[in-house]
């Protein structure tokens, strides 16, 4: 197993190095620079060359891929122009954020969804089970940004239950309580369509493996229906669960970045989207490296987890 | 069936729980705390580093300048400096300081802090230059050198006369920062700011806040409230939701669709008028716009009324030509706004020969000041088409447009969306309708206008010393301007903001400065 987790981790090295060129030149090309986004309308052709000797952005292309790469594997990610502070200060303190709202959303969405796809899959056809299919197909359908804004007119706005946005109350906040209550919106929005996917492939996960013959010799031999379920088909089902979930994961990470927006979530994808319409190409750059070798990692922790629970996976 | 008994018991529990839990904690802003709604995350807090006016509404509540604008107006008042003198031939500026200054951290406030703050910007061999950028450092590009003659005394050369030297003092750009501080913080004194101000800074929690808190030692009238928290909250929506739950006290640049909302009990809505002027650069050098008639004729065909009231729900007025009416002492009110007439358009065409013309226009998404771009060039191509132009819309994100459009119009477009906000009536004509300011001389004329009559006037509006002498050349400038039409002149934006009834004495300021001191929390 040692030895299977060293190789996946090897291999994620040439394909950062991939994402790291592709993130740098992507964002040299597209139009508009740094010097504009910060100038403004006072961007005369003056004005912007000095700007960019000031910010280094006069050297040749490649050379400046060399030196961005050079200095992040010594651990300097380099200053944000547009934040005036170093970058990893910057993502660090931003993706924690995210991780926090889309980890909440993930636990949630993993906890309802496989309950949700254990009892449809146990009462096929019955009345939870129509239920849940039904709730679960309107959970896929909506966009999220929209559920969050639904959320706050009627959670925050009418019944004024939970405030609108934020992370923490912004006079006198702070505290596991405030945080509690500010993610109780963002969450729920975030985890509603994983929560509908997870659902659905737990569903048909169970039903394939409810209809194994050692389930019906369980339940000939008298084993009770909820360890049936519970103990033997979900063990077996999660298999095919839990690459379910790894992808769910990422999904959740991803999707965040609308949520953010929706309820001013201080996370990292709110700050990417502002990075990349400022040109702000060092933090752009340095938050996609650093959500990427997170979002690789990932995989290789699913990957592993799948390989625990399944001996016919070769390590 | 145990199985589900337990699970509808605990999905019962856990939603009472989630019902009851945070019921208790919706708390109200305490008194005496402003907390305002800003629409984004300060860059910095070192005035001479920044360049937008969400950093310059906190700024100017820190730190002050040598000059300042006169409450209500854009004319320049004392501030730093009791008062000054100018040589006659315009090119000594000597400032008397006010006696008694301190800066926040106790550093005095003094003729050498001011040639300190002027060194560090435009000197590059000064030890301090390395805290830049410093991008709007050329507004005191002619300063060619700072004395202190004594303690309370400054002295300014300059390379030419400059006659928007006092205003630009008043700008963010040339508010005073404590040159210890600079000294302690180095390249981070952008995030602990040290000014003479009426507040002072207390901290700033990265995309959350940034606190700052009554100065008791203020030399001037102390503030009203005991602090202010500027929260950044980037979407325009959440903010009004924001705003109508009680979560912030005030907002600024609340979008026209929302207005309504806030019209009920509980809410003051502010408007004011700024040095704001959004119009369509019409490119003069070819195409059917090179031909004046056909200029006039988009003027006319344009209908300005419509686009302020529907499009932006009031929150515009009609401009009537390239110097807004903020700049009250050198507006030429004689003017009037070419009148929408389909008819005298669909004449002047004709007489152009120009009628069913194809035009191309640029469009940006959004960006500083450019209201609702997108709505007002579709609303705008149609009006065109009412007169027959078969007009093509091309939509850029801001930056890309900005890239497209300052170059210059040549073999590119026809027409251009633009907009600016400035200090003195200098600034954006002499940047984009002289002759000299073409593109390929590092100007914004981006639609190649030329006519040697508005250069001379520019060119000698900014060496007159004498006020009146300025704006009647300015107005000079702005009739023979309205009449080459080189733009569409569309609009002049009125700031807004939103204040919860909790709030009093709250202005805006023609400058789009956010100026506090003034204003009580309840």
């Amino acid at each position: 197993m040692g030895s299977y987790i060293l190789k996946r981790l090897v291999a994620a090295i040439p394909v950062l190095i991939g994402v790291s060129v592709l993130v740098f030149f992507i964002m040299a090309m597209i139009p508009g620079d740094p010097a504009l986004a910060i100038l403004g309308a006072y961007a005369t052709p003056e004005n912007v060359a000095k700007l960019n000797a000031d910010l280094g952005l006069d050297k040749p292309l490649v050379q400046r891929y060399f030196i961005w790469l050079g200095n992040m594997l010594t651990g300097d990610f380099g200053r944000s122009y547009s934040q005036n502070k170093p970058v990893i200060d910057e993502v660090m303190g931003r993706f924690g954020n995210t991780l926090i709202l889309a980890g909440v959303a993930f636990v949630l969405c993993s906890i309802l969804g496989i309950l949700a796809g254990v009892v449809s899959a146990a009462r096929q056809y019955g009345l939870a089970d129509k239920a849940i299919t039904f709730t679960v197909l309107i959970g896929i359908s909506i966009p999220s940004f929209f559920l969050g804004m639904i959320l706050i007119i009627l959670f925050a706005l009418k019944l004024r239950m939970f405030p609108v946005s934020g992370m923490y109350l912004i006079y006198g906040g702070g505290g596991l309580a405030d945080l509690a209550n500010h993610l109780v919106l963002p969450a729920s929005a975030l985890a509603v369509v994983a929560t509908g996917v997870i659902a659905r492939l737990s569903r048909s996960a169970m039903l394939e493996v409810l209809r194994q013959d050692y389930i019906r010799t369980a339940r000939a031999k008298g084993v009770g229906e909820r360890r049936v379920i519970m103990g033997h088909a979900l063990k077996a089902a999660m298999v095919s669960i839990i690459p379910v979930l790894g992808i769910q994961a990422g999904f959740v990470v991803s999707g965040a970045v609308y949520i953010e927006m929706v309820f001013d979530w201080p996370g990292i994808g709110q700050m990417l989207v502002n990075a990349i319409s400022q040109r702000d190409l060092l933090l752009v750059q340095g938050g996609v490296v650093v959500v990427a070798a997170c979002y690789v990692l990932f995989n290789i922790v699913v990957d592993v987890a799948q390989a625990l629970l399944d001996p016919r996976i070769k390590t | 069936m145990t199985l589900f008994n337990w699970t509808r018991r605990a999905v019962l529990a856990a939603g009472a729980a989630l019902a009851l839990a945070p019921m208790a904690a919706q708390a109200q802003t305490p008194e005496g705390v402003l907390i305002v709604g800003q629409v984004a995350e300060p860059k910095s807090l070192d005035p001479a580093a920044v360049t937008a006016v969400n950093d310059f509404r906190i700024l100017v509540n820190l730190y002050e300048g040598l000059t300042r604008y006169k409450p209500g107006t854009l004319e320049v008042a004392p501030g730093l400096a009791e008062s000054w003198e100018v040589s006659d031939d315009g090119t000594e500026y000597t400032f008397k300081l006010r006696e008694g200054v301190t800066f926040h951290d106790g550093t005095p406030f003094n003729a050498e802090a001011v040639k300190f703050n002027f060194d560090r910007m435009l000197n590059e061999d000064h030890p301090y230059h390395n805290t830049g950028p410093f991008p709007l450092a050329f507004f005191f590009s002619s300063v060619e050198e700072t004395t202190a003659v004594d303690d309370l005394t400054v002295q300014f050369k300059l390379s030419a006369p400059y006659a928007p030297f006092l205003s630009n003092l008043a700008y963010p750009t040339g508010l005073m920062v404590s040159p210890a501080a600079v000294e302690a913080g180095g390249a981070d004194f952008g995030r602990s700011p040290v000014g003479t101000g009426p507040f002072k800074f207390v901290e700033w929690r990265a995309n959350e806040a940034v606190v700052i808190d009554k100065y008791e030692d203020y030399w001037g009238e102390p503030a009203g409230a005991q602090a202010v928290v500027f929260r950044p909250i980037e979407d325009s929506n959440t903010r009004v939701a924001e705003m109508i739950a009680g979560g912030i006290d005030m907002m600024v640049e609340v979008p026209p669709t929302a207005l309504s909302q806030f019209e009920g009990d509980g809410f003051n809505v502010v408007e004011q008028a700024g040095p704001h002027v959004w119009f369509l650069i019409l490119n003069a050098k070819e195409g059917p716009m090179a031909d004046k008639k056909v200029r006039q004729a988009v003027n006319y065909a344009i209908n300005k009324e419509a686009i302020v009231n529907d499009v932006l729900e009031g929150t515009a007025e009609v401009a009537a030509g390239p110097t807004p009416p903020a700049f009250a002492w050198a507006y030429n009110d004689e003017l009037s706004p070419y009148p929408y007439d389909p008819e005298k358009a669909k004449e002047l065409l004709a007489e152009a020969g120009a009628e069913g013309a194809s035009l191309t226009f640029y469009v940006t998404e959004g960006g500083s000041g450019m209201l609702d771009p997108v709505a007002m060039g579709t609303a705008i191509q149609a009006d065109l088409a009412a007169v027959g132009l078969d007009v093509s819309i091309e939509t850029y994100e801001w930056n890309t447009f900005l890239g497209n459009v300052n170059p210059g119009l040549e073999g590119k477009a026809d027409m251009a969306e633009m907009a600016w906000m400035t200090n003195d009536p200098d600034t954006l004509p002499y940047l984009a309708l002289r002759t000299d300011a073409w593109p390929e001389n590092g100007g914004f004329n981006s639609g190649y206008y030329s006519n040697p009559k508005v250069d001379e006037l520019l060119e000698s509006a900014r060496t007159a010393i004498d006020q009146d002498e300025r704006a009647a050349l300015y107005k000079k400038m702005q009739a023979i301007v309205q009449e080459d039409a080189p733009w569409v002149f569309v609009a002049n934006w009125k700031q807004n903001a939103v204040t919860s009834d909790r709030v009093e004495n709250f202005t805006l300021e023609p400058s789009f400065l956010l100026q506090l001191e003034k204003v009580v929390k309840n």
